[in-house]
């Protein structure tokens, strides 16, 4: 347990600034900024020193072992977890300032089977949820069901949208939500673990629809996920959370030996299989962090 | 009750309606109805129902309390009611996520309550008639302020339900979601709380602290059995909410029983029809035409 956060920030430093990219090489403002942050719940530093920058319409993976904190972060972009030190920038505002600028994908439990609401009522809710008072007939709403039927189409939900959305099945689901959080058209996408608990086809299938969509709409994208396989083929750049701090630049650049080595604190070695597919070997995954977890606190 | 029946059913009703209680009667079963209608709605749907009954049960002994120091039974309801409703909604980790954590707090609270009551109606002596009402209802004795007083506050509870309808709907579905979008989830929490007391409140006065779910979830459970928009399953809620409370007085009116008796059983009726009606529905392949 060698990881300090001095050791791995330095990384991070090195490979962010040296992999020159979009966000700072076109001059275009970031979306998001994360300056040295440290967050801590329950009294446990839970990452430090972490630096990572999105640029506009940058597509954007957040990796790292289970329980390092990637939920955390999205958390903190959002403003709903304060940070004990360092800064968020969120499209140049401070975190909660400019979240109705963001569509969030939180980490999903499924509906309850017996929820009795439909797809549409769930999409909708995305685009007009926070508003006081009843919705009342007349071109508001109009234009809102409108956007709520392109969001249907985006996302390819038109056959089942209608139906109660805890009757549908995790893909389903997933993509419903996911035209929820663009419902107000976002600049960024904070989307996590969109695509666990789907099988190995949906999980190609959203995270081509995502990636699609993030194109087609000029949305950044930040997706936490445990597994980087299914969008290694449409990522700009990832972020790998590791006990101490993190590492960030293109996944070729990060996703090595040497930097996950360093970010483990224990020797770890990726290999890459004839198709491009990346596998990552020799870390004690769960023992090493539940291990920590106790050791640190 | 009293009434002669005969099967000539507009005799009927023009003899029941000559009585000024039965009017009254009347007046505020359908105040009640629409009340419970609406917040029920949003009861069922957030998976509240426990926390809604345990108010209803708090009545109770605040109705008891009230009498017993000759304040009337209405004032120990409302007040006892949304005393419960900020307790339960300070609970730690309440609000948000429905009462699957406090359900065993709730719980205790409810056996408290009865057990409070009972004592509250022993010191008050010759009281025992007065017992039956209190937890399984009545509609006799209603008076015009009693109405007054009823419809006031039920007007109160839908303007401010009529206000934060939207981001309840939207804490209840989706509670991560809304407050990253901005919705106060916590403070709507409390406040439905404080409404569902206010209704449970309501609600105790015609049905007694025991049978408030006959018009408090039977008429929503059922709309949204039926229905999946929101629209259409709140009107059918209405629906059934009042068809219950007119049916069952009427019906109370000419019986030897209980008024809490029919609203239930009037309610579990409809529900169950409902029940049976879905399956077979479903078992024969057709898909709701509400839901196409």
């Amino acid at each position: 347990m060698s990881a300090t956060p001095s050791s791995t920030r330095a990384g991070s430093a090195a490979s962010s600034t040296s992999d020159g990219s979009a966000a700072t090489a076109g001059g275009a403002p970031a979306v998001v900024e994360v300056r040295q942050a440290t967050a801590v719940v329950g009294g446990r530093a839970i990452w430090s020193s972490v630096d990572a920058t999105v640029g506009p319409g940058e597509f954007v993976a957040v990796l790292g072992p289970n329980g390092v904190g990637k939920s955390t972060l999205l958390k903190a972009i959002l403003g709903l977890v304060p940070l004990a030190s360092g800064s968020v920038r969120l499209l140049g505002r401070p975190p909660g300032d400019a979240n109705h600028e963001i569509g969030y994908l939180p980490q999903r439990r499924s509906f309850d089977a017996s929820l009795r609401v439909r797809g549409v009522d769930v999409v909708r809710l995305g685009l007009d949820g926070d508003r006081w008072g009843i919705p009342l007939p007349g071109r508001r709403s109009r234009a809102a069901a409108a956007r709520v039927a392109e969001l249907v189409d985006l996302v390819g939900a038109g056959a089942y949208a209608h139906r109660p959305i805890g009757q549908l099945s995790g893909g389903e689901q997933q993509r419903l939500l996911i035209a929820q959080a663009l419902a107000r058209r976002p600049r960024l996408l904070l989307l996590d673990e969109p695509l666990d608990s789907l099988d190995l086809p949906n999980q190609a299938g959203v995270a081509a629809l995502i990636s699609g969509i993030a194109r087609a709409e000029d949305v950044a994208v930040m997706i936490v996920a445990h597994d980087v396989n299914p969008i290694l083929p449409y990522l700009d750049r990832v972020i790998y959370l590791g006990r101490g701090g993190a590492a960030s630049g293109t996944p070729q650049q990060v996703i090595t030996s040497g930097t996950l080595t360093r970010l483990y604190g224990t020797p770890v070695e990726v290999l890459s299989t004839s198709d491009g597919r990346l596998v990552v070997v020799g870390t004690p995954e769960a023992p090493a962090v539940h291990s920590d977890r106790h050791g640190t606190h | 009750m009293t009434g002669v029946f005969t099967w000539n059913l507009v005799a009927d009703v023009q003899e029941m309606w000559s009585l000024a209680f039965m009017v009254n009667a009347y007046r505020a079963g359908t105040v009640v109805a629409v009340l419970a209608a609406l917040v029920g709605w949003f009861m069922v749907l957030r998976g509240q129902s426990f926390a809604g009954h345990t108010l209803a049960v708090v009545g109770f002994p605040g109705a008891a309390a009230a009498v017993w120091l000759g304040l009337g039974a209405a004032l120990g309801y409302y007040a006892f009611c949304l005393a419960a409703a900020v307790v339960i909604a300070v609970l730690p980790a309440a609000g948000g996520r429905g009462y699957r954590e406090e359900s065993a707090v709730t719980g205790t609270v409810q056996a408290f309550a009865l057990a409070a009551g009972t004592v509250f109606v022993a010191l008050y002596h010759g009281f025992l008639g007065g017992t039956n009402a209190l937890l399984f209802g009545t509609f006799l004795g209603i008076t015009a302020r009693q109405v007054a007083i009823l419809a006031a506050v039920a007007v109160v509870v839908l303007a401010a339900l009529a206000a934060i309808g939207r981001p309840l709907l939207f804490a209840s579905i989706d509670v991560d979601v809304a407050r990253a979008n901005g919705v106060p989830v916590r403070a709507l929490a409390v406040g439905f709380l404080l409404l569902l007391g206010a209704t449970a409140a309501e609600v105790s006065q015609i049905t007694g602290a025991l049978l408030v779910f006959a018009l408090l979830v039977l008429p929503p459970a059922t709309a949204q059995l039926v229905t999946v928009r929101p629209v259409a399953s709140l009107a059918l809620s209405l629906a059934l909410g009042l068809a219950t409370v007119w049916v069952a007085l009427f019906v109370a009116y000419y019986s030897p029983y209980p008024i809490g008796f029919w609203l239930t059983t009037i309610g579990f009726g409809g529900y169950a029809l409902t029940f049976a009606g879905t399956r077979v529905r479903s078992r024969l392949g057709f898909r709701a035409p509400v839901t196409a």
